[in-house]
């Protein structure tokens, strides 16, 4: 492609960035006895690597579940796995049998920031550059201004390269997967998307658009013939590759279960710490925790879920298309996030990964909802001592989009993609013009907010009687957020297609 | 809104640049820092508790102060902002002292005084003409120069790296250059003066100034030929232009000429005040002699930018004690020929990469390891592939050989970085990578230096009136 060299620059600039952050603190650093997650990958690849399949998740004498028991699917232990062998060849200290316990130092950090950086050169970053050079209807200049605002994206990079972990992975195979599917290559689009489950059972939120999107186009070639043939394909491809993942789970019934109870702790409560979605926001007013019965609060959070995404599912399937599809993605995920059990603040991350994936197409909302994605996580930020990486790369992920978009010229009803939703209701009130204004203003006050709340969490001390005052209200605030955004987005996708194909896509 | 989003918007995007890189200088706060990072917390100190008949004096710290006077004075300013984040650095005796708060002091101090080179290329840039432009942005050589001055790959890692004050005094010096450019020879020769007695190693390029006010400034006019018409001789300009230095001086050195410590503030300053003295400028002087008189009808502030850099390469080139963070001396100001003729582009980017490259020995921990080499990638390929397309239309910037010189640093790298220090030799010749270093470095500054020489030896003599 022409102008590859500013390509180039975008990917190394978002290399440089996620490098300089690591240099920074991660999560449980120095913080005897649990840690955090960087001890958690720690004990994984000493786990994997020291015991037989067949004990990995199973507790005892040599696994304790209860330090840092695996939770997630079996990819991420052959991750471990892998990233142990090579930790042998450096320093065997590093995953020794109940001794590596706790084990920090500037060499081991290191090689833990060096494994993040290659599976994200693999994985993510590609998938990033491939699925922006992809996009149709947009200039060259367009194109590498998304992958450069994409790679900017303050939330992933500081949850991978500053609290610790492997996001970018699953997140990289479930972009994969949307190419994949997008672009009609849907057995290796579902192939990439199972391994994305196989790897965080989290991917699960991104689920039922991938299946209502695949049902509809076999829908759409008919049921009869080549559909039903794609179904079946479709079927035996993510049997296979579960099959294949799972394989020294499925021999026996109980190592099969006892993954499934890891990976799904149905025990534990509604929801754990502070997290922005409607459960922990509730429980501000009426605490639910406490009051309903346990199986009780699983059904109600079902429902809500459910509920809450239906109505973008069943036109996904009856309307398959990739716009459709994408904006689905971020709904359902956003359905999940507010009203799914056990969910942790982290999981605004499948949030963000298709919200970037329509930053091309609606500039001006995605920036501000992954500015709130990465406010919401504030609390946790400020727990690994990452606050001036935070602030600075909010900074430059801002810069970056308002320069490359002009996203603030762009706030007209067409731009947001309103104008059908703002025509249905001019039919019953003509006086409904003032949206866009509307919109601008409730941008600057959430902005203001923001800033006043981190820096009220920064400087001033919670009062006694309430310690977590700060991290409430950010919790709070940014679950309003999110619930604006799941109305908006559920908007776009009802009042989509209904002059669909005459609209002109302006960009 | 809208009038937020034009302030923000598409159409600054200088100051995106601007911002942009220094968002990337505060990730830079938790890396490596050298022992310069002491010195300049010790010169606080000094400047700080101790009476100014102390500063040239005091010798706790091996680190002795061994700037200019206006350089203690800005210490000493700092000093009073230092205060308020920790008291302790300002104490000489809290050797080594580099607390949390002494380090983000620090940092941002380089940070913030980067302000003022961030101006230089602003006004570099207003002496650029786009003519040559296409109407696409990253096409525009203002453009183009803008991120090769404020995003230069040296300048960030030897200040905000391996920490110095560079940014800033080479703000100065371009911004002296720009008013040469805009005929402000007198604002120009007040802020070189200034400069000088910042840091002295700007000395290296004195005669490049000296030569050219007078030739440019004390002669108001030429012939039609381009050569000097004697009767033209102002003496007025060159009174004036003596009154500058010489008032800048006294407010530099006087305090010090009073307190009859001169002999001492010499002593610190040059080091080896005799025979070295004589050693190092014998080479350069004669290697401009030779120069001078092709020198002398180049008229213009682009004959005098040309003279600088063969100046500062010269001194480089044969000076003694020079430290490779020198090359910068010759870096920047050859950025604002680049994006002219396409001979000094291909001559600009030997110099520039080989010269950065050869700063690669400075950042030797693991950690910022990648840094340097993703940062050194990314002004590389973004330099040569914009000069490139910038000078499309004309005949390729790099012959065979140049290419291949250039992309021998690869493996270069890869061998001095990666392979060798897992072999035997290691241990019997640890010196090997940087003497590489130095000698494949040393060929391609060599090189352009010659190039460079040839360019302006050859160039038509007759003074067109260039407006550059």
């Amino acid at each position: 492609m022409e102008k590859w060299y500013l390509m180039t620059a975008a990917v190394l600039l978002g290399l440089i960035v996620r490098w300089t952050v690591s240099l920074n603190s991660y999560s449980g650093a120095g913080k005897p006895p649990m840690f955090g997650d960087y001890e958690a990958q720690r004990h994984w690849q000493e786990i994997t690597f020291n015991l037989p399949i067949k004990q990995w998740y199973f507790n005892s004498s040599d696994n304790n579940l209860q330090y840092w028991g695996l939770d997630y699917p079996p990819l991420t232990a052959y991750h471990s796995f892998l990233c142990a062998y090579v930790a042998k060849f450096i320093n065997p200290d590093w995953i020794a049998l109940h001794t590596s316990r706790g084990y920090e130092s500037q060499a081991h950090k290191l090689f833990m920031r060096a494994t993040v950086l290659i599976a994200d050169l693999l994985i993510y970053i590609p998938a990033v550059v491939l699925y922006c050079c992809c996009l149709k209807e947009i200039s060259t200049k367009k194109k590498i201004a998304s992958v450069l605002c994409i790679l900017l994206y303050p939330g992933l990079i500081l949850i991978d390269y500053g609290h610790f972990q492997y996001n970018s992975v699953s997140l990289g195979f479930a972009l994969w997967g949307v190419l994949g599917v997008s672009y009609d290559w849907d057995l290796l689009g579902s192939l990439a998307f199972c391994l994305a489950i196989n790897y965080k059972q989290m991917e699960l939120y991104h689920s039922l658009p991938f299946f209502c999107f695949l049902l509809g186009k076999c829908f759409k070639k008919g049921l009869k013939g080549k559909g039903l043939v794609l179904l079946i394909k479709l079927a035996c491809t993510v049997v296979a590759s579960f099959v294949l993942c799972w394989l020294p789970f499925f021999t026996e019934r109980e190592q099969t279960l006892q993954v499934l109870r890891r990976l799904f702790p149905v025990d534990r409560g509604l929801f754990e710490d502070k997290v922005a979605n409607i459960w922990c926001s509730f429980s501000v007013f009426l605490k639910i925790r406490d009051i309903l019965p346990h199986h009780i609060q699983i059904m109600i959070s079902f429902c809500f879920t459910f509920l809450s995404l239906l109505p973008a599912c069943i036109k996904l399937t009856l309307h398959p298309s990739p716009k459709g599809f994408r904006f689905t993605l971020v709904s359902c995920a956003l359905s999940f996030f507010l009203f799914s059990f056990q969910v942790h603040e982290k999981s605004i991350l499948l949030v963000s990964l298709p919200v970037c994936l329509v930053l091309s197409e609606i500039p001006f909302m995605s920036t501000w909802f992954l500015l709130v994605s990465t406010f919401s996580m504030l609390p946790l930020l400020l727990k690994d001592e990452l606050l001036m990486p935070s602030v600075v790369t909010v900074m430059a992920f801002f810069i970056a989009c308002a320069t490359s978009f002009s996203i603030f010229e762009k706030t007209s009803e067409e731009e947001l993609q309103l104008k059908c939703f703002s025509t249905s209701v001019r039919k019953y009130f003509t006086c409904f013009t003032f949206l866009p204004r509307i919109i601008q203003h409730l941008f600057l006050t959430s902005v203001i907010t923001m800033i006043l709340l981190t820096i009220m969490t920064v400087t001033l001390d919670p009062p006694q009687k309430l310690p977590d005052l700060f991290s409430v209200l950010v919790c709070f605030v940014s679950c309003l957020h999110f619930l604006f955004f799941l109305v908006y987005f559920n908007i776009i996708i009802m009042w989509d297609s209904k002059n669909g194909r005459s609209q002109k896509k302006i960009n | 809104m809208a009038a937020l989003g034009i302030a923000i918007g598409g159409s600054n995007w200088f100051s995106a640049l601007a911002l942009g890189v220094t968002l990337l200088k505060c990730l830079l706060i938790p890396t490596y820092h050298s022992t310069d990072f002491e010195v300049h917390r010790n010169w606080l100190a000094i400047t700080h508790s101790l009476p100014i008949s102390q500063w040239y004096y005091e010798a706790t710290s091996e680190w002795t102060l061994d700037y200019p006077p206006f350089f203690a004075w800005f210490e000493y300013a700092l000093s009073h902002v230092a205060k308020y984040f920790d008291q302790e650095m300002l104490n000489v005796r809290n050797l080594n002292y580099s607390s949390s708060r002494t380090l983000l002091f620090q940092r941002f101090s380089v940070i913030f005084t980067d302000a003022l080179f961030v101006y230089a290329v602003h006004e570099c840039c207003k002496c650029i003409d786009g003519k040559k432009a296409g109407k696409e942005l990253t096409e525009k050589p203002k453009f183009i120069l803008s991120v090769l001055l404020l995003w230069n790959f040296g300048l960030l890692i030897v200040d905000h790296i391996h920490f110095q004050y560079n940014g800033f005094l080479s703000g100065l010096m371009l911004l002296s250059i720009a008013r040469f450019f805009q005929k402000r020879h007198m604002e120009g020769a007040f802020l070189f003066a200034v400069l000088l007695h910042f840091k002295h190693i700007y000395l290296y390029v004195a005669p490049a100034y000296g030569v050219y006010l007078l030739r440019s400034y004390c002669f108001t006019a030429n012939k039609p030929d381009g050569s000097i018409r004697w009767n033209s001789f102002s003496f007025v300009r060159l009174i004036s232009l003596g009154l500058i230095v010489f008032l800048v001086s006294a407010l530099s050195l006087g305090p010090f000429l009073a307190l009859n410590q001169l002999p001492q503030v010499f002593s610190r300053l040059f080091p080896f005040k005799r025979g070295l003295c004589h050693a190092y400028w014998a080479p350069n002087f004669w290697a401009l002699y030779s120069a001078l008189d092709k020198v002398l009808s180049v008229i213009g502030p682009r004959g005098f930018l040309r003279c600088l850099i063969l100046c500062a390469l010269s001194s480089f080139m044969f000076g003694w004690h020079v430290h490779e963070k020198a090359i910068l001396l010759a870096v920047l100001p050859m950025s604002l020929l680049s994006v002219g003729k396409a001979v000094d582009a291909s001559i600009f980017l030997i110099l520039t990469t080989t010269g950065h490259y050869s700063l690669f020995p400075l950042l030797f921990t693991a950690p910022e390891l990648p840094i340097k080499i993703v940062l050194m990638l990314l002004f590389t390929t973004y330099s040569i592939s914009s000069l490139k397309t910038l000078f499309r239309k004309e005949k390729p910037l790099f012959n065979w050989m140049e290419t291949f010189y250039l992309l021998g640093l690869g493996p270069l790298e890869v061998f001095c970085e990666f392979v060798f220090p897992f072999t035997s030799w290691n241990l019997k010749y640890p010196f090997i990578p940087l003497l590489l270093t130095s000698v494949y470095c040393a060929v391609g500054i060599t090189y352009a230096w010659l190039k460079l020489y040839v360019s302006v030896l050859t160039d038509p003599p007759v003074g067109k009136t260039k407006k550059q």
